[in-house]
């Protein structure tokens, strides 16, 4: 067993968190969410200038070549100072996926441009019935000619008004399982048929709905196989929720820091509240359950980085992060008292975040599922 | 043993019921905003709807409903039990069945102030026609308001009153403070305090809006800088504001709106039986139907609580730990609650209010947000279990 990180994860991590604490103070991360804009140009540009959006991407696609690890690594800093922008449905739902199936081609064509910052993407999924697996994906593509017409309605689109292109995932047939039979495109997000509109959530990170009307592409748009693309679907995804796991073990620890030092200060009865049983007592509860969360995390992310089976753990962190984000919050918002209910402290930002966490790529439930059936149940 | 209301209050009862139904705004149930045991969204708190709010208040001073808890001499009609109904119905059409004045400060001066004092507040506060906001918490005063800084200065026929509020709901909209200030700056902890109604028009009064975290303006600042107070404003005796505060605070844990809570599980009910995922009725899924199962338990037990505190205030009982139970599980459940809902609605609970994929209005989302906001004010819940354990368990203080 080795529980360290690497001399460089560990500097990759060191100067993320001084990049941040200086260049992303919360209270830009307020003004951002208030303006429209894609993300804080200045700041995606000096990350790409890190090679962060180039960190998984290999060398001769113009990344520096870093693994899994690294990425989880880096976006646990980002969700303890939650760093807005493009970065995940860029690289995590772009990137990842066009490494992993795209042609020659295609790779040329999008990766060196990511790893410059001067790419956006996203995945467009979900639709209005679903819970994210493939059965409910109803969005239709049919062929004509040597184009593929698509159409149909995908809402959650992380980023759809502002990515260049967009990997969108429909239906070309059927089979006997449910995702025989679904293919991802590359869509340019110019092109004639798109409709956009931008959704107003919780956290305001640029979701939207996408109404695709006889969207024609050329063929070779499509990502990989023809109605072989739902492992690739499901590959990311399962990518996505471990990272997704490391921002919010990010923002729990925040959390924890933000009330230790509050507990420090604060006086009331003559003394500091962290003197008072209860409050250690949540702080002890909170420390023990991100300590936890973070070896199912670590676990999940070194088994994908070393390219082993890891559906069990991913899974396994899920279902535990975005519920253990949600208690470490709630206590957080406890140990603070009145001042935490206010628009102004930064409780707020954390709170939101753990809420659609712990929603987003399917709430605990749907994982602890994935755990039963792998526990043969 | 009679777990039913006797025929006069289910007939009291039905009157409410109807008096929702009549009298609310017809488009009430698009615009209503507020969240169980939530603070931050009261029925009403927002600024829009001051006219129709008071309208509604004085409709209710009418009927004689803002009085039914205190006793008769007061011109109430000594039965908390009605008090508790009236909020349960009105609280499930997400309307105001009474306010600070009426069920926290009236109450309150019922039982310590002086008949002058009754005689010129009381009959006013049971037509609706005064609105008051609690004038306690400091930036350095929550738990321990024993700490608080704004002191009193002795002025002959007045008090002078200088320092600072935080936190104080609906001052904004109200037309009295019910503050309490220190008068006795040598006394012992908890003995130099006095309890006063401030005049909001008193000049050098400036209140200042905190946006609270659903993006609503519910709460304020409240700067007091040479504010001249009657001494005849002064409720209870001078130096004696502590314990009027204590009473006071036992009547502000009945404050539940019990009926809100039956009306976001109702909503929720019927969502799944109405909505389909994947071919499949929300509602036949087993995981689905035992999160709404263990919330209907939770909220028929809170019940218990509710009706059974205002049952022993009828019978002339203190419902010391009860009424602490009754303010911590409601709160505590209001949490979870929301956590279902969420968890229940899934990606389209994160959408807000206005967006046409938003289940429910968006609020569940909003409500998300607000149920941080009770296990923290009216006394936290740590400060509850602590009166539980020690005033209702007799386990010593440390
Ligand atoms: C929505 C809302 C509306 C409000 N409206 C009003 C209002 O209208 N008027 C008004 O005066 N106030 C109002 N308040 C203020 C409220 O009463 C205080 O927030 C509350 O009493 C807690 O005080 P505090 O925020 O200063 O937290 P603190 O007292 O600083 O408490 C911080 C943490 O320490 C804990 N703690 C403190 N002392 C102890 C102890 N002895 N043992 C164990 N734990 C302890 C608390 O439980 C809490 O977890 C409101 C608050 C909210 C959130």
């Amino acid at each position: 067993m080795d529980f360290d990180l690497t001399v460089e994860q560990k500097l990759l991590q060191e100067s993320a968190r001084d990049f941040l604490a200086r260049e992303c103070p919360r209270e830009r991360v307020r003004e951002f969410e208030e303006t429209g804009e894609a993300y804080p140009p200045e700041l995606w540009r000096k990350m790409a200038g890190l090679g962060w959006m180039g960190l998984i991407i290999p060398e001769e696609y113009g990344g520096s070549g870093g693994s899994f690890l690294d990425l989880t690594v880096l976006f646990e800093v980002m969700g303890f100072h939650i760093c807005p922008g493009p970065f995940f449905s860029t690289v995590v739902l772009g990137a990842l996926p066009v490494l992993a199936a795209g042609s020659e081609a295609q790779k040329k064509a999008i990766l060196p441009a990511i790893a410059r910052g001067e790419h956006l993407m996203t995945m467009a999924l979900a639709e209005p019935d679903s819970n994210g697996d493939a059965s409910s994906i109803m969005a239709g593509a049919t062929p004509a000619g040597d184009e593929f017409r698509l159409g149909g309605v995908k809402l959650f689109v992380p980023y759809g008004e502002h990515a260049d292109s967009i990997l969108w995932v429909g239906r070309t047939g059927h089979g006997e399982n449910a995702g025989d039979g679904i293919t991802v495109f590359v869509v340019k997000n110019g092109v004639p048929g798109i409709q956009k509109t931008g959704l107003k959530t919780l956290v305001r990170d640029r979701q939207c709905e996408l109404l695709f009307k006889d969207v024609r592409v050329p063929k070779d748009s499509v990502l990989g196989k023809s109605d072989l693309g739902w492992p690739v679907v499901e590959n990311t995804l399962e990518k996505a929720s471990v990272v997704l796991c490391a921002e919010m073990i990010g923002g729990a620890q925040a959390v924890l820091e933000m009330s230790l030092r509050y507990a420090r200060e604060r006086v009331q009865f003559n003394h500091p509240i962290g003197s008072f049983q209860a409050i250690q007592h949540y702080l002890a509860d909170m420390w023990m359950d991100i300590h936890g969360s973070r070896y199912l995390l670590y676990k999940a992310a070194w088994k994908i980085s070393e390219g082993m089976e890891a559906g069990m753990e991913a899974a396994m962190a899920k279902a535990r992060i975005g519920e253990a984000f949600r208690r470490v919050t709630l206590q957080g918002h406890q140990i603070f008292g009145g001042i935490g209910f206010t628009k102004e402290h930064d409780m707020h930002l954390y709170h939101k975040r753990s809420m659609t966490g712990d929603l987003q790529l399917g709430h605990g439930d749907v994982h602890r599922e994935r755990v039963a059936v792998r526990l043969e149940l | 043993m009679r777990f039913d209301f006797t025929d006069e209050e289910k007939a009291f009862r039905e009157e409410v019921e109807d008096f929702a139904r009549t009298e609310l705004p017809p488009d009430w149930d698009e615009k209503a905003l507020y969240w169980p045991a939530g603070y931050g969204t009261f029925p009403g708190i927002e600024a829009s709807f001051k006219d129709m709010y008071d309208e509604l208040l004085r409709k209710l001073g009418r009927k004689g409903w803002l009085s039914l808890g205190w006793p008769k001499e007061c011109g109430g009609m000594n039965s908390m039990t009605r008090h508790v109904i009236l909020d349960d119905v009105m609280s499930y059409h997400r309307a105001p069945g009474g306010d600070v004045s009426t069920a926290i400060a009236a109450p309150t001066l019922a039982l310590i102030a002086s008949d002058e004092m009754k005689k010129e507040w009381l009959p006013r506060i049971a037509a609706g026609e005064l609105r008051f906001w609690l004038g306690y918490s400091e930036p350095n005063a929550g738990s321990d308001l024993a700490s608080i800084k704004t002191r009193a200065d002795d002025d002959g026929d007045a008090f002078v009153l200088n320092g600072q509020k935080i936190w104080s709901s609906g001052a904004h909209i109200a037309d009295y403070g019910w503050v309490l200030a220190k008068t006795d700056m040598n006394a012992a902890r908890y003995r130099g305090e006095t309890l006063m109604l401030v005049d909001n028009r008193t000049p050098g009064i400036t209140i200042r809006p905190i946006i609270n975290i659903c993006g609503i303006h519910s709460f304020n600042e409240v700067f007091f800088d040479d504010v001249r107070v009657p001494k005849k404003n002064v409720v209870g005796q001078i130096n004696q504001g502590f314990y009027c505060v204590m009473l006071a605070l036992q009547y502000e844990r009945l404050f539940v709106g019990m009926g809100a809570f039956r009306r976001v599980l109702e909503e929720l009910v019927l969502y799944v039986k109405e909505t389909k995922r994947q071919g499949m009725t929300m509602g036949k899924d087993p995981l689905i139907r035992n999160k709404l199962a263990a919330m209907a338990i939770e909220i028929e037990t809170l019940y218990g609580f509710y009706w059974r505190t205002a049952w022993m205030m009828d019978r002339g009982q203190a419902p010391e730990p009860e009424a602490s139970a009754l303010k911590l599980f409601g709160t505590e459940l209001s949490r979870r609650l929301a956590g279902t809902a969420m968890e229940i609605l899934g990606p389209c609970g994160q959408l807000e209010r206005g967006s046409k994929w938003a289940p429910l209005r968006g609020l569940m989302n909003l409500g998300y947000m607000d149920s941080i906001s009770g296990a923290i004010g009216a006394g936290t819940s740590e400060v509850q279990r602590g009166i539980i354990a020690t005033r209702g368990l007799g386990m010593p203080r440390k």
